[in-house]
């Protein structure tokens, strides 16, 4: 009895159910996407709904032993280990890995194959929390920079070179991480002005991109101008930097232009081509997002039912249980289902948010935010594919999408969550 | 700003993205009725457009390969509903049972075929189309598809070119993204090597469909269709002419002619004989089991798959070994009593001829003893330990030229040969107990030794070329299409260009030195074109002699370079020689002159054994 009144007050129950109603979402749309083309029932493990119930299984029984029987402690003494063990993964899958669809990302052990890049996230975002929450730690620091660059900057170009450009993206949801720790909104905004500037140039033009420049140039000016006082010392050092930026920015337009043209070879021209919907692949990925569109647009209110779709459950929709299981939301279940998934993630999130908030560690915190970050960017890049908002990126949608390893790694990344949170509440 | 307040702007921005991407689900979804279906299951239908697979041109811009329009009737049978059998039958120009038992067969797998559209007839006359095509409402689940099949306007390179047919689950399996059950893919020869430029890339278009199955339509007026994307053109190095004439010259026999432009290393004709006739090529289903049958083999390509003996022609390979080793003047003369005794009371033997003789006129003529003692000096040089390490080195330059390993050519399936190795004497022999007399008959190209004929050709374009070549291949640099930058290295022998002055100046005079003179290759003469060439008599303990011949023209800056070898012809010169020599003619000059020779060559059959 004891145990389960500690067990009531300090497991987060509202994750865990966000969790499993997530997970029976991804299980019956996996077996709604196949159900025709593969004729077999539901729970049968040839099937790949069988096989991910499967999965949900083992994952469930993943998240007990974290929650339960694992120290939470651990977690803040493994991570450095762990993450150079899976830096060295990330490298050796490039060498050794097998091909899957363009990118060596992928071991195979056994007839399970698994994506260390995957893991990387989990192992990032420990090392990134149990760096930023030792004491005197500030983002303002030189060397504490250089610290959290590396650790963000090395796996990245891993897996930049491992062609999973999905993973690379989410990487960039960390930066949410380091805003909230105290990195200046100026520094988010600058590399936000230059993503922007480097699409406008290689998607338009670089005189659009100057034009751009110019605009947001002419706000800041404003901005700078009403803010200081005019004549003083600190307006003219201001005025300099600024200047200085600007000038900066007009030679990296002209510089990606350039790099663009001349530098990059055909392939990885196409690529980024590809990337940014510039050029439609040759392979016809590009032609996925009108599949994509018409299977959810088909969807109407309330969708077609369940199992009664008919362009996710005939092959017309690629990647029909992996990366475009939103489609077979869409179609079946309509917007109404649409929005009560969204709902679901966006509950799902905040409340990792206000846990880590709350907390009082802050291990736990960031931790907590790296989660939330990775969570949100896999949402945001795979919901924002499917629906043509983004370009084809093949990612999971995070505890629906078809795959094992996948589920398994966000189940540990959220449970090691929970755990950490509950540990607080035991001893607070 | 506070950084205590900063969790609320990421709640906020959360919320932002979620909502953005539901005011783009409500638009999609509901405010834009474009992607809105109705009720049916069945109303959006896709129809798969097939790319015109890619041409294959000759050398000289022909069409070797082209295409021709061909109707296929397909069924989705969970769409039929009850038809008029008969009417079906008379439409498609089949029996009703034929019918009856292919409806019987899908009842069977219904749950395993399900929904998928399967192939019910292939490849139906035009008539038979457009009658089908009128009452094909009253057909539902069944429809016609256009498609394009091969066509080949000159009989020419069918094995070369080899044949596209239907998918199986392998080739699915390979790549489920491209291929689907009744689509069609190279199998062999150019068209399987070159697949991926040939095929294109599918499109659909994306239909309406009523309540009654009938298209309506194109859904959004066609901007979801996929435009099929035309395969690429591939450029052959063939010279469709001259690899029709080779044919011709070859039927009824058994064996390779291959011409080569040296300098390039292109192949302008490539005949294995019996070879596969075009004109059942495209559809090769229906012949399959005749082709695999005929004990002639006529799939299997000799001109790289088959291993020889290469015969005398291998004495060039001898001959120059010695003077780059030094053991061999072009002054030399050994004599030549009816062969050569390598151990006492056996002899190689020899055919009549006079002697001693030089370098130059042993090629000219022939010699086996000549290149006996040529091949015993190579290996009892005293720069070397033993035999072993002699014969070690003897291999390093056999091998650079050509022999023993795969060329690396374009032309699919090519096989390498066998060139021995000191280790496989030390096996039969026990090591350091053997010595140029064991394996004397290496000399002469026979013994453990295998050669395709293109390795065979392509001797004849080094000697052409004195001393390099380039790596035999059948495509050709075309538009958006670049050969592999392999086909550009010029491979140099380890036999430096000098000496091959001697060698030349003797395959010119065995061809040119008139009748009476003792040179072998007199039937490969053509005034004004200065063939140089060499005869070859491949001994072959299955049967009679196959016959070989190499040659090229004109002796300085050749053209073309020729080899032939005629399985179970007997005596180089009177088979191998004239065919070879008549490629030349053809090739250079464009008509042939020697119409009683060439008339005698086409209309012999050689059935030796």
């Amino acid at each position: 009895m004891g145990i389960e009144r500690r067990l009531g007050k300090t497991v987060d129950w509202t994750l865990i159910l966000l969790y499993l109603l997530l997970v029976l979402t991804g299980l019956l749309n996996i077996y709604a996407s196949i159900h025709s083309t593969e004729s077999s029932g539901f729970m049968d493990l040839a099937s790949r709904s069988g096989r991910q119930l499967l999965w949900a299984g083992i994952s469930l029984a993943i998240g007990a032993v974290i929650l339960f029987i694992i120290n939470p402690r651990i977690w803040e003494v493994l991570a450095s280990p762990a993450y150079f063990t899976v830096l060295v993964l990330l490298v050796a899958v490039i060498f050794i890995g097998a091909e899957h669809k363009g990118s060596h990302s992928w071991f195979s052990v056994g007839g399970v194959s698994f994506q260390p890049a995957e893991i990387s996230k989990i192992t990032t975002s420990l090392l990134l929390a149990a760096v930023m929450s030792r004491q005197n730690f500030s983002l303002s620091g030189r060397r504490n920079l250089a610290a959290v660059a590396f650790i963000l900057g090395v796996p990245m170009l891993v897996i930049l070179a491992e062609n999973e450009t999905g993973t690379m993206m989410v990487y960039l949801g960390f930066l949410f991480v380091l805003y909230r720790e105290g990195l200046p909104g100026m520094v988010l905004a600058l590399l936000a002005l230059v993503a922007a500037l480097c699409i406008i140039t290689l998607k338009t033009s670089q005189w659009w991109a100057l034009a751009f420049l110019l605009a947001s140039g002419a706000v800041a000016l404003w901005y700078l101008l009403r803010h200081t006082r005019p004549m003083s010392r600190e307006r003219r050092f201001s005025l300099r930097i600024f200047a200085a930026v600007i000038i900066a920015l007009a030679a990296l337009v002209f510089s990606t232009e350039f790099a663009f043209t001349h530098i990059l070879q055909e392939h990885q021209r196409l690529r980024i081509e590809v990337l940014l919907g510039t050029k439609v692949d040759p392979k016809g990925v590009g032609y996925n997002v009108h599949q994509s569109l018409i299977a959810i647009g088909s969807g109407g209110l309330f969708g077609k039912g369940f199992l009664q779709g008919t362009q996710t459950t005939f092959g017309f929709v690629p990647e029909q249980s992996t990366d475009f299981i939103f489609c077979t939301i869409g179609e079946e279940w309509g917007f109404a289902g649409c929005l009560v998934v969204l709902i679901l993630y966006g509950m799902l999130i905040s409340r990792i948010l206000s846990d880590s908030e709350q907390s009082r560690e802050a291990f736990t915190r960031i931790y907590g935010y790296c989660l939330a970050s990775c969570l949100f960017m896999h949402l945001a890049i795979n919901v924002g594919m499917t629906i043509g908002l983004m370009p084809v990126i093949g990612i999971p949608l995070p505890f629906i999408s078809y795959g094992g390893s996948s589920l398994c790694a966000f189940t540990v990344m959220l449970f090691i969550f929970i755990a950490l949170h509950r540990q607080e509440k035991k001893y607070f | 700003m506070e950084v205590n307040g900063r969790w609320k702007v990421l709640l906020i921005g959360l919320w932002t993205v979620i909502a953005v991407l539901l005011l783009r689900l409500f638009y999609v979804q509901i405010v834009d009725g474009s992607y809105k279906l109705d009720a049916s299951n069945n109303s959006l239908v896709y129809e798969a457009v097939f790319p015109p697979r890619g041409l294959i041109y000759d050398r000289n811009g022909e069409v070797l390969v082209g295409n021709k329009v061909a109707y296929d009737i397909l069924v989705t049978p969970r769409s039929v509903r009850a038809f008029d059998t008969l009417a079906l039958a008379e439409a498609l120009g089949v029996e009703p049972d034929w019918i009856r038992e292919r409806m019987n067969y899908y009842r069977r797998y219904r749950s395993r075929i399900g929904w998928q559209e399967l192939q019910f007839i292939k490849q139906i006359p035009a008539q038979n189309y457009h009658r089908f095509a009128e009452l094909a409402y009253s057909f539902p689940g069944f429809r016609a598809q256009v498609r394009s099949i091969r066509e080949y306007p000159f009989n020419a390179g069918g094995n070369l070119l080899g044949y596209v047919s239907e998918v199986n689950d392998r080739d699915i399996a390979a790549e489920p993204d491209f291929y689907k059950s009744g689509d069609y893919i190279g199998k062999t020869g150019l068209e399987a090597a070159r697949e991926k430029e040939l095929r294109g890339r599918k499109g659909y278009h994306i239909y309406l469909r009523d309540s009654r199955n009938r298209k309506q339509a194109p859904y959004h007026d066609g901007d979801f269709d996929l435009q099929a994307e035309a395969g690429r053109d591939i450029t052959t190095t063939i010279d469709a002419r001259l690899q029709q004439y080779g044919q011709t010259l070859m039927q009824g026999k058994k064996g390779s002619l291959i011409a080569l432009e040296p300098s390039s290393g292109e192949i302008l004709a490539m005949v294995s004989s019996p070879g596969i006739n075009v004109e059942i090529l495209a559809d090769i289903g229906r012949h399959f089991a005749e082709l695999s049958a005929d004990p002639g083999k006529p799939m299997f390509n000799r001109t790289v798959q088959a291993s020889y003996p290469p015969g005398s022609v291998f004495k060039l390979v001898n001959g120059l070994i010695g003077l780059q080793e030094g053991v061999l003047k072009p002054s030399y003369s050994y004599p030549c009593h009816g062969g050569y005794n390598y151990a006492p009371g056996h002899k190689l033997g020899c055919h009549n001829h006079r002697s001693p003789l030089e370098l130059e006129e042993a090629v000219m003529m022939s010699c086996n003893a000549y290149f006996c003692y040529v091949l015993k000096n190579v290996l009892d040089n005293k720069r070397y330990a033993n035999s072993g390490e002699a014969f070690d080195k003897w291999h390093d330059y056999v091998e650079s030229f050509g022999f023993g390993h795969s060329l690396g050519s374009d032309v699919p399936y090519e096989l390498g040969g066998t060139i021995p190795s000191s280790a496989l004497y030390d096996r039969l022999y026990g090591k350091g107990s053997w010595k140029a007399s064991n394996i004397i008959s290496l000399s002469i190209g026979q013994g453990e030794i295998g050669a395709t004929p293109l390795q065979i050709a392509n001797l004849a374009a080094i000697v052409a070329n004195r001393g390099w070549y380039k790596i035999p291949h059948i495509v050709k640099d075309s538009e958006g299409l670049e050969i592999d930058a392999r086909f550009r290295e010029k491979h140099y022998t380890l036999v430096d260009t000098t000496q091959y002055g001697t060698v030349v100046k003797g395959m010119w005079r065995a061809v040119n030195s008139g009748w009476g003179s003792g040179g072998t290759a007199n039937l490969a003469c053509v005034p004004g074109l200065d063939i140089c060439g060499k005869t070859g008599t491949a001994e072959n303990p299955h049967g009679k002699d196959h016959s070989v011949f190499i040659c090229f023209a004109p002796m300085d800056n050749p053209r073309i370079a020729v080899a032939g070898y005629v399985e179970n012809a007997g005596w180089g010169g009177s088979w191998a020689c004239p065919l070879a020599s008549l490629m030349v003619e053809k090739y250079l000059c464009g008509e042939v002159s020697r119409k009683d020779l060439e008339n005698r060559m086409i209309n012999t059959a050689i059935d030796g054994n």
